[in-house]
């Protein structure tokens, strides 16, 4: 029997009603008395030299509270990146500045140039069409290779060239140079990580509202992260301190990534409430985030893998161009480094790997985190190229993975990480089991029969979660501490709000953080609250990422829980008369061991806030613990995944039949959760392998900037997912051994389909050795007809 | 400024807005009906659907005016006045059909409509419904599936929660 309650079960989810119900609270649905509106001037050209901004004409438009131009945040500080990389030389990666609004020159098609207040958004659209801009356009620097040539047209004038940083990483250069001259077999690919754009369904929002009474300015804005965004723009870009700023960032509708940076639009309507006294809100349209919000991937690769005559892996090196677009978003030169480069061992044993990632700036919207977060790139590389050494082997490309498997734990790869547990042979196992790969033939005849290619793919992944132990981080370049914080408040009655420093947008806290805790103490979930969101409410905590909350911040709420149950113990311990060492804490109640004396849970929260019957002389009335919580490593889920295809050859269209993923996720608090997060990312990957691309042509036009250009999966694109998270090896460092989920989909799937399509094709008699992302009909096609 | 009366959630409104206001602003701005989301400025999303004369209408292609004298339905209607979810949101939270919620409103009112005309639609009408509503979260299993326990079908063999 499933249970129905705690740790381990599926309660339907507490968030669900509002949603359902349109009792939501968004960003967009706040509103504050005397709120003015913000409409942003953006630049249509992708490079050039602002001349002049004359703001003169719409000045005088109905409606216009001010209009703000870069010359208003002369002496503000620039937007913060917030990772440090250091290059294989030693030096510090080129950081050039980023202005709230652009100075001097505009970077990107949709750099904001002007801001107009005005008290209506119509009013404040009408007139910044009536602001005059005098820009000389420049060459746009777009392809990344033509980017680092010598005398290419520089992105940022300051700085002596488009590199960001060359970085290195892994194996010696001996070590590796040996495995490939020794090797019986190379295997080489070049393949591109197609640019994507993360597009929560709800645009981003940010409203800034000062109070003059208290100089206190709150911030709402769709952030993942409410404390990262105090922290980046008080510090860095408004000088604001902490207890003057506060961050709410209620119901967010999704994130993946895209909403964890700072962004200069919430630096924007913080200030200028400031300057004029009033709230400022924006509200992005769908056209402006495709070109202001970060985007993902757009890696280009060429990556090399060394194997002996006995088809063991002995050497993996990378060269990879990663697009840092116009100017560095608060984790972007993480991504292709600590992100990816740690990740390229997979889930082989591999002894030679090395990860060479040159980042370069050029005129398009700034790239960052997005779901994954270099854990896609890397495995995307890892799995095509064994699928493709395994067809010129002649191997199957199943054996030839678990030949190479990592099979013993904790296992230290050359690549800096160390993986603490794992059962790669068990996913597969699992996925071989749902998976029918002994009756594959028979459909493949049966879609021949119909004139369809019919193909099958799998592959692994494995991937870093719970980021991060900050004295790790601190030594690769980050800038912060990735611990959590969580606070526990009892109260008298026995309820409890918990306080954390995770956000949930969509994730579902609110319903599985309580299940830990009313597990430990043994109450009714019921009786118990998460807070989140409001960083005047919560402890400072880094928000919801790198699929981190439950790992994380969900280690910090196990402590301080445990706080609680020590000193509830030493509470009814006095009015058991007995020793604490003798109670026991089951089912809500605390008994004396051995005996029938028990005093309820809501009996000792009582005593603790009327504390007439109390040892006030030993410890403090009041039941409210705080814990912060910093990881000792990573987490490592791991998985196998397969994708049955077929392929129209007439018109190259990929229909994706099945999918089916088999993960370890360690120990799973609600199953539900779980799974519809491998869903949702599932949908992100096939988007990724199948659908989705963000274009811009050779004069650095955004050609992919509404949902007619940038295809989206929709619900016809996709089938029903088999999912499976029964095999279990728990994180062995963190006190649920619990190794977060929801990132899996979205990184273990794109592999998995584009090795189906080829399969597919190269069953059917072609020789193909790699088709780019997104597999659209014209590639597919193109690719079938040579 | 043009005056209109129409019938939003079975209560009458008369309100003057302004020719270029859009349905979908009117119920979130002037009405305060923010259930109903703006999820792209193309028409395609679908976060943005309600009920106009009991057909499924993205609000932002629409005015306010064309919807003089009309019978309008929002997600904050779907509801009993005593709270009990409709039999496709109750589905909807059985099944796990929603996650950051930003699509739900827009997805309950579509598929509402579509068990209004197809009471046992197949998974394949689903999901051709489905076509102009655009979910970021749920890779779209459990909205396909609880759409189709809302029908009445049996959706026990499909796999996981």
């Amino acid at each position: 029997m499933p249970k129905d309650h705690g740790i381990g079960a599926s309660p339907k989810r507490r968030e669900d009603v509002r949603f359902l119900t349109g009792a939501g609270n968004y960003t967009d649905d706040i509103n504050v008395y005397g709120q003015t509106y913000v409409h942003f001037l953006r630049s249509d050209v992708a490079h050039g030299t602002i001349n002049s901004v004359d703001t003169g004409a719409a000045a005088g438009m109905p409606g216009v509270v001010r209009i703000f131009t870069g010359a208003d945040f002369e002496g503000v500080g620039g937007l913060p990146c917030g990772w440090q990389v250091t290059d294989k030389h030693g030096e510090a990666m080129k950081e050039p500045g980023h202005p709230v609004l652009a100075q001097g020159k505009v970077r990107h098609v949709g750099d904001p140039i002007a801001a107009v207040v005005a008290e209506s958004l119509e009013e404040a659209r009408n007139a910044a069409e009536a602001i005059e801009v005098d820009i000389t356009e420049l060459p746009a620097v777009v392809d990344m290779k033509s980017a680092l040539e010598a005398g290419s047209t520089k992105v940022h004038d300051d700085l002596s060239d488009n590199l960001c940083y060359d970085w290195q990483f892994g194996s010696d250069q001996a070590a590796v140079d040996e495995a490939f001259a020794n090797a019986a077999h190379v295997t080489t690919l070049d393949l591109r990580n197609n640019r994507l754009v993360a597009n929560p369904m709800e645009p981003r929002v940010a409203l800034g509202d000062y109070n003059r009474a208290n100089d206190e300015s709150t911030l709402y804005t769709t952030s993942q992260n409410p404390h990262v965004i105090r922290l980046l723009m008080g510090a860095f870009v408004l000088g604001l301190p902490e207890h003057k700023l506060r961050v709410v960032a209620p119901d967010v509708g999704g994130g993946f990534g895209t909403k964890i940076f700072h962004y200069a639009e919430e630096a924007f309507v913080t200030f200028a409430s400031r300057q004029i006294n009033r709230p400022v809100k924006w509200t992005s349209t769908r056209s402006e985030a495709f070109m202001s919000d970060a985007h993902g991937r757009d890696h280009v690769t060429t990556i090399e893998l060394a194997l002996d005559a006995d088809n063991n892996f002995t050497g993996l090196r990378t060269d990879t161009h990663a697009n840092m677009g116009a100017y560095l978003s608060t984790f972007a030169s993480s991504v292709p480094t600590w992100l990816h480069g740690t990740l390229m061992a997979g889930n082989y044993k591999t002894p030679a790997v090395q990860v060479n990632v040159k980042a370069v700036f050029t005129n398009t919207v700034a790239v960052d985190a997005y779901r994954g977060a270099g854990r896609p790139e890397a495995t995307f590389q890892l799995e095509r190229l064994v699928d493709k050494a395994a067809r010129e082997l002649g191997v199957d490309p199943i054996a030839l993975r678990r030949q190479n498997f990592i099979t013993e734990f904790p296992y230290a790869t050359p690549v800096a990480v160390e993986y603490d547990t794992g059962n790669y042979h068990a996913t597969m196992d699992t996925l071989e089991s749902m998976i029918d790969r002994e009756g594959f033939a028979a459909r493949r005849a049966e879609s021949a029969s119909r004139g369809k290619l019919r193909g099958l793919g799998v592959n692994c992944y494995i991937e870093a979660c719970g980021i991060a132990p900050s004295n790790l981080v601190g030594q690769l370049g980050a800038r912060a501490g990735l611990y959590d914080a969580a606070t526990v408040r009892v109260n008298a009655t026995g309820s409890i709000s918990v306080m954390v420093g995770a956000h949930s947008h969509g994730q579902g806290h609110e319903t599985v953080f309580p299940q830990v805790v009313a597990e430990m103490l043994g109450i009714d979930e019921g009786m118990v609250d998460i807070v989140h969101g409001d960083s005047s409410k919560i402890p400072f905590g880094m928000g919801t990422y790198g699929s981190r909350s439950l790992a994380v911040c969900g280690s910090a709420m196990v402590r301080a829980t445990e706080k609680i149950i020590n000193k509830a113990k030493k509470i009814a311990a006095h009015l058991l008369e007995a020793s604490e060492a003798d109670i026991e804490l089951k089912d809500g109640q605390f008994s004396v061991a051995g005996t029938d004396k028990s005093v309820a849970w809501g009996d000792v929260t009582l005593a603790a806030y009327v504390p007439h019957n109390y040892p006030l002389e030993d410890i403090e009335p009041g039941l409210e613990e705080t814990a912060f919580y910093d990881p000792a490593n990573f987490t490592y889920p791991s998985g196998a995944y397969a994708c049955e295809v077929e392929v129209d050859p007439e018109t190259g269209k990929v229909t994706v039949l099945d999918f089916a993923a088999a993960d370890d996720f360690g120990n799973v608090v609600n199953p539900m959760i779980v799974e519809g997060q491998v869903h949702g990312g599932l949908a992100q990957g096939i988007g990724q392998a199948l659908l989705e691309n963000c274009a811009y042509d050779e004069n650095g036009q955004l050609l992919s900037a509404s949902y007619m250009d940038y295809a989206m999966p929709r619900a016809d694109d996709v089938p029903y997912y088999k999912v499976d998270h029964s095999n279990v090896t728990p994180c062995t460092h963190n006190p649920l051994g619990v190794k977060g989920c929801g990132e899996a989909g979205a990184i273990g799937s794109p592999p998995a389909l584009v090795n189906a399509v080829l399969d597919a094709l190269n069953a059917a008699g072609h020789d193909i050795g790699h088709i780019d992302m997104p597999l659209s009909p014209s590639r597919v096609w193109s690719a079938i007809n040579g | 400024m043009a005056e209109i009366t129409l019938t939003v959630n079975g209560r009458s409104v008369t309100k003057s807005v302004k020719g270029n206001t859009l349905l979908v602003e009117f119920l979130r701005e002037d009405l305060r009906l923010t259930g109903t989301h703006v999820g792209c400025d193309t028409s395609q999303c679908g976060a943005c659907v309600v009920h106009v004369n009991g057909k499924d209408v993205k609000a932002c292609t629409m005015f306010a005016v064309e919807a003089d004298g009309a019978e309008v339905a929002t997600i904050e209607g779907e509801a009993a006045p005593d709270g009990t979810l409709s039999a496709v949101q109750a589905a909807f939270q059985e099944h796990h059909g929603l996650q950051c919620g930003f699509c739900t409103p827009g997805m309950v009112m579509t598929a509402t409509a579509l068990l209004r005309d197809n009471p046992k639609p197949t998974e394949a009408e689903v999901r051709d419904y489905l076509e102009g509503n655009i979910c970021r979260c749920t890779g779209y299993h459990n909205i396909v599936k609880a759409i189709m326990a809302a029908s009445g079908q049996d959706v026990t063999s499909i796999a996981a929660e």
